[in-house]
């Protein structure tokens, strides 16, 4: 699904990515963990096309495609998803009104006609429940006046609105108290199927108990230094990362 | 990225400005130019009393004097005002039967703006005046409303058929004398609309004027007088378009409106004037004066604008707050893009005891325009109580353009609270990312962001106009942000 | 008669005799700024920037010039003791037009620095004059300028060179005295060289309190790359002082300037600030703070351009205002075209404490960039009366909790200053001001 081969990239001429070379398959849910500043961060704004970022070696491919050939949006109509470290808040502009659009766009890329206002309206309830999303935050602007906790419930909304084939979830982790990670790993679970795959990037075990991740990779100034199964972050758990940077 | 976006954009080629047509209509000139005999001229043809004439005469003089404005921040080219036809009516054909029935070619400029002017086709829910050139073409459901004792005409048939209303109220808010283009309007102005509500009626549906203008060098300069009888209630629109020129029209207006006790006035414009070529070619100036006085106690003004065309805005719609508890509020989106200047804004006048004011005004900078806020918010000694709260924000999309706030707050009175911000900020990336990301392309990332930056003003327009403005928004910017 | 004509009659009978008591450098922008002055007059009432403040007619009452430079017959060094604690090792007087000589040197000051009169500097270090003096302070700016250009008789110069620090405040005191009315014109002109860094303070007394003072001060102030500066101005003058001051501040890269004007007592004032950041990541802090009564009148009025990248400006003017006093505030931020990244702030608060005093507020944002952070917001009201109402129920009386109010109302400008002896004493002097004391320091006039 995702092929990922040699790939470098920068910001403001500084290199962050080193090589990374990654295949990650349908059905399959990898982790990507690693200290800070290790670029796992950088590693999905460049895989979704964050113009920030330059990549200046290596290349990606997504079922098939050149990845790095598209646009952003283009390759979030091809499947591809990212769940934003921090969410961005757009004044004004209302939950219903952005998810319509985004999904109308994404209908459009498949040859398909834009939902019905009524279909739509009941589709995003179905959607609510799964990640127990409060319905006055659908009515609200995005993300706007949204705690911590209800921005990243509002990525995993997104998210099973949108049925992305592979999600990226940046430090969707961070800064969640247990219920809301339970509740956010729960709709990441629900979510799952054989045709689509995840990756998680996080700092921590603590949501890889929820998400049970079939690869874990470790990131290590921009390049990946270890893989293994999710006992490996286990151990990273109890170790930390310095026997790593020693090795 | 960046080039990504750019290679969008080229693609995007600017949508052309859709009124821009030209209806194929006899029209019936005065002489180009301006002198009293133009101005008897126009009186003549209008057929009206003799006070009417006089006012437009003392006008006249009143101008003559004057000279145009230059404390705006808009750069003005000179304008010959020698060089401007003052009054252009499509000519009635012959052989007409009846003096409502109107002719077709018109129908159908109305038509293909949207405003339907047959019996059957009617906008449900809404009265029209249409107002081409110098003069009404047609006014829908008059009847209808003066079962209700509604007043809805054109100010040529008021002057006729209502003369006391008129006179009574016609240049009480804006005096001819009050500046160069009140002055000018006041002597030549050719028609508009005059609403009357009676006492306690809330008028049962929005009414709207359509100005249009199509006649090649002549400048439209119409009236509106608006008067709300205490406990009434009214809900006013107001649209133009013209027709795409290399020359520049001009437009200058007036209108009044008088509030009397408990009565409210909501005045909703969408502006979108030929706002000339991107090479700032053309485009109309509009140089309007509208100005309410909330005369009663606890009445209402509210002036709600969506700001799209012209090539040259200049308008500050004001509310004098005289009775006490009446408030005054603003709402206003302006957009300007390639060449285009604006200069707008409002002015409360607080007066009365226990006074209010808001004003929210929204700019969007695109291009090499300029775009300009000016407000005045005064206090006089005796207003107790007086509050106001102003919130003037700027968008900027290009670094080419200019985004300027110039209020001006004059408070004398201790216990008023005036309350003034302003940010100015350029439309965030992260933004337009997030968008691209759900799969919104940048084009309607921009569309959805701006609507969404506009959304508190949008949201005081009557509900078709919101819609239609919405869109207009997004035309007027397209091809903007690169 | 245009209240211009009798100082352009006097300006050419006296020009000689002007030019034979001062340095032939000063001489030498007068005529210049006479041909301006003739043409241009002092600044039109009702024009956009002077709406409330009538200019020609503040001056045109036949004030006294003291050309002849009559011997001051007191030495303020003696008289005067500022008791700031350990504010300032360097002070200086001018009294009226001149700065006072003072036999004793200044040692304490670093090689290089010079602090002292402006015709001396004009003489003593002609070049450095030549490439500054009147190069900000041009006389086609507001009238002003010429004005003062043209009868500008003494001053004051500080001049710090590259990479030098001057640890204590430099202190100057304006004082105004003199038994008939009459009109004085003094220059401040300040050089902070790369790298150096300087503090200075400048008071305003009046001693006699019946004749009328009218006052020109043109401060022109230029601060090189990555240098710090910072400039206190405190105001005590009479109700029968007219005090008319223009300020430039011309700021190169990465340089950083505070800007401090406190008017507790005065008659009318007009101050303008002309700001120019022209080199990037320059930091200006322009702060100001108004307490008046009676009938007087304080008009700031400053204009920040942004011509830069990367450069901010931190505005803050605050007004009390109480009995028939009035405020003006004119305050306008222009970004250029190139100046991306830039942040620009701007912010008036006012209290109106009585029936009749008034105030006039334009912020303005001039805007030609678009990578930009720029706001300003102004409010206008009363004491909080929630506040007011939850100190009285904790027992404080309703007089003391509006003081104390009041009093934290000018806190934000007051912690702007950057000398915490001047920031006590200005809390100490604030609050004497607000219960009615006789504000100034002991040991001052």
């Amino acid at each position: 699904m995702l092929n990922i081969k040699n790939l470098h990239a920068s910001i403001n001429g500084k290199e962050i990515l080193k090589g990374i070379d990654l295949q990650v398959n349908a059905g399959e849910i990898h982790a990507i963990m690693g200290p800070n500043g290790s670029g796992k961060s950088t590693l999905s704004a460049v895989l979704v096309g964050n113009p920030a970022f330059e990549v200046t070696e290596g290349e990606v491919h997504f079922q098939g495609k050149d990845l790095l050939d598209l646009s952003p949006e283009e390759r979030s109509c091809e499947g591809l998803f990212l769940s934003f470290q921090y969410p961005v808040e757009i004044p004004g502009v209302s939950m219903v009104n952005f998810m319509r659009t985004a999904v109308n766009e994404h209908r459009k890329h498949k040859g398909l006609e834009p939902l019905a206002a009524g279909e739509f309206l009941k589709m995003m309830r179905e959607k609510q429940a799964i990640v127990e999303l409060d319905t006055n935050l659908i009515n609200r602007s995005v993300n706007e006046g949204f705690s911590g906790g209800e921005k990243k419930k509002n990525e995993i909304f997104q998210m099973s609105v949108l049925e992305p084939t592979l999600s990226i979830l940046d430090e969707t982790d961070s800064g969640l108290d247990i219920d809301a990670l339970r509740v956010v790993a729960n709709g990441v679970n629900k979510l799952k199927c054989p045709d689509n795959a995840t990756i998680v990037i996080t700092h921590y075990q603590r949501l890889l108990d929820y998400i049970k991740p079939d690869f874990v990779h470790v990131l290590y100034k921009g390049k990946i230094v270890k893989s293994g199964g999710a006992e490996l972050a286990l151990e990273l758990e109890k170790k930390g990362y310095d026997w790593l940077k020693e090795e | 990225m960046e080039d990504n976006q750019n290679d969008i954009f080229d693609e995007l080629k600017n949508r052309e400005y859709k009124y821009g047509f030209v209806t194929d209509v006899e029209t019936d000139y005065v002489p180009k130019g301006l002198n009293e005999d133009i101005v008897r001229t126009i009186s003549r043809k209008k057929e009206e009393p003799e006070w009417m004439l006089e006012f437009r005469l003392k006008a006249f003089e009143a101008w003559k004097e004057m000279s145009m404005p230059h404390w705006p921040h808009l750069n003005i080219p000179e304008i010959d005002y020698q060089d401007i036809i003052y009054y252009a009516a499509p000519k009635k054909k012959e052989g007409h039967q009846s003096p409502d029935e109107v002719d077709p070619e018109l129908l159908k400029t109305f038509d293909k703006l949207g405003i339907p002017l047959h019996e059957q086709k009617l906008l449900s829910g809404m009265a029209v005046d249409a107002v081409m050139d110098s003069v009404s073409v047609k006014t829908t459901y008059k009847e209808v409303l003066a079962e209700k004792g509604v007043i809805f005409c054109s100010f040529s048939e008021a002057v006729k058929e209502h003369p006391d209303l008129v006179r009574k109220y016609m240049g009480s808010v804006v005096s001819y004398r009050d500046n160069f283009f009140a002055a000018l309007n006041s002597a030549v102005f050719s028609d508009g609309s005059f609403v009357y509500i009676p006492k306690g009626v809330r008028c049962p549906m929005e009414l709207s004027t359509y100005f249009r203008i199509n006649a090649l060098n002549t400048g439209q300069f119409e009236r509106t007088l608006i008067v709300a009888d205490d406990d009434s209630y009214v809900s006013y629109l107001e649209g133009c378009t013209a027709p795409m020129r290399d020359e520049n029209q001009l437009h200058a207006a007036i209108v009044e409106i008088i509030t009397m006790e408990n009565a409210e006035v909501k005045y909703s414009t969408v502006q979108n004037w030929y706002p000339g070529d991107k090479e700032g070619k053309g485009g109309i100036y509009n140089f309007v004066t509208k100005r309410g006085i909330c005369k009663g106690r606890n009445s209402k003004i509210s002036w709600t604008q969506v700001e799209t065309g012209s090539a040259i805005t200049w308008k500050y719609p004001s509310c004098i707050l005289s009775g006490d508890n009446s408030a005054g509020e603003f709402y206003s989106v302006a957009v300007t893009n390639h060449h285009q200047q604006a200069d707008t804004g409002t002015k409360m006048i607080h007066i009365g005891k226990n006074t209010k004011s808001r004003i929210v005004s929204k700019g969007i900078s695109a291009g090499v325009s300029q775009n300009s806020y000016r407000g005045l918010v005064k206090v006089v000694k005796g207003a107790e109580n007086a509050r106001n709260h102003s919130q003037c924000d700027s968008l900027l999309l290009s670094d080419k353009c200019g985004a300027h706030t110039f209020p001006y707050m004059d408070i004398h009175n201790e216990t008023a609270t005036v309350e003034h911000e302003a940010t100015t900020s350029k439309i965030s990336e992260e933004q337009i990312f997030y968008c691209n990301q759900r799969g919104i392309a940048t084009e309607d990332a921009v569309g959805l962001i701006i609507n969404g930056y506009a959304k508190e003003v949008l949201n005081k327009l009557p509900m078709e106009f919101a819609v239609e403005a919405q869109k207009l928004l997004q035309i007027s910017l397209e091809g903007s942000v690169g | 008669m245009r209240p211009e004509q009798q100082y352009i009659a006097f300006f050419a009978a006296q020009k000689q005799a002007l030019n034979k008591i001062f340095s032939e450098l000063i001489n030498s922008k007068r005529d210049e700024a006479f041909d301006v002055f003739q043409k241009k007059g002092f600044p039109v009432f009702n024009s956009e920037n002077y709406q409330h403040t009538d200019i020609p007619t503040l001056m045109a009452p036949d004030y006294g010039f003291n050309f002849s430079g009559l011997k001051a017959e007191i030495d303020p060094y003696k008289v005067f003791k500022c008791n700031v604690p350990n504010l300032s090792s360097t002070i200086h007087f001018i009294i009226n037009d001149r700065l006072y000589k003072n036999d004793k040197k200044s040692t304490t000051l670093p090689e290089g620095v010079f602090s002292g009169s402006l015709n001396d500097f004009s003489k003593d270090f002609p070049e450095i004059f030549r490439k500054y003096y009147g190069k900000l302070a041009t006389p086609d700016k507001n009238g002003i300028e010429a004005f003062n250009t043209m009868f500008v008789q003494d001053g004051y110069v500080l001049y710090v060179p590259p990479n030098t620090a001057i640890e204590s405040p430099i202190q100057v005191t304006n004082i105004i005295r003199g038994s008939v009315d009459s009109l004085m014109t003094r220059r401040f002109l300040v050089i902070i060289e790369e790298g150096a860094e300087a503090k200075m303070l400048v008071c305003d007394h009046t001693a006699d309190k019946t004749p009328q003072f009218a006052v020109t001060q043109v401060t022109e102030i230029f601060v090189g790359e990555n240098a710090v500066f910072d400039f206190y101005e405190l105001e005590e003058s009479s109700e029968n002082t007219i005090r008319l001051a223009s300020n430039f501040v011309s700021q190169k890269a990465s340089s950083n300037v505070v800007i401090n004007g406190i008017s507790l007592c005065n008659g009318i004032t007009r101050n303008n600030y002309d700001v120019y950041l022209e080199g990037e990541n320059a930091i200006h802090h322009l702060y100001g703070l108004a307490i008046t009564d009676k009938t007087q009148k304080i008009d700031n009025t400053s204009n920040i351009e942004h011509r830069a990248p990367h450069c901010q400006s931190d505005e803050l003017f605050k007004y009390i205002l109480d009995e028939q006093s009035t405020g003006v505030f004119n305050g306008r931020i222009v970004v250029a075209k190139d100046a991306q990244k830039t942040q620009a702030y701007q912010n008036n608060r006012n209290l109106c404490c009585s029936r009749e005093s008034r105030m006039f507020s334009k912020p303005q944002l001039e805007i030609y960039a678009d990578d930009v952070k720029c706001s300003h917001g102004m409010t206008t009201g009363q004491l909080d009366e929630n506040a007011l109402f939850y100190m009285r129920s904790r027992g404080i009386g309703e007089e003391e909790a509006r003081l104390l109010l009041k009093f934290s109302f000018t806190n934000d400008v007051i912690e702007g200053i950057r000398l915490p002896n001047l920031k006590d004493r200005l809390k100490m002097l604030v609050e004497k001001r607000f219960r009615g004391e006789l504000v100034k320091c002991q040991g001052c006039i």
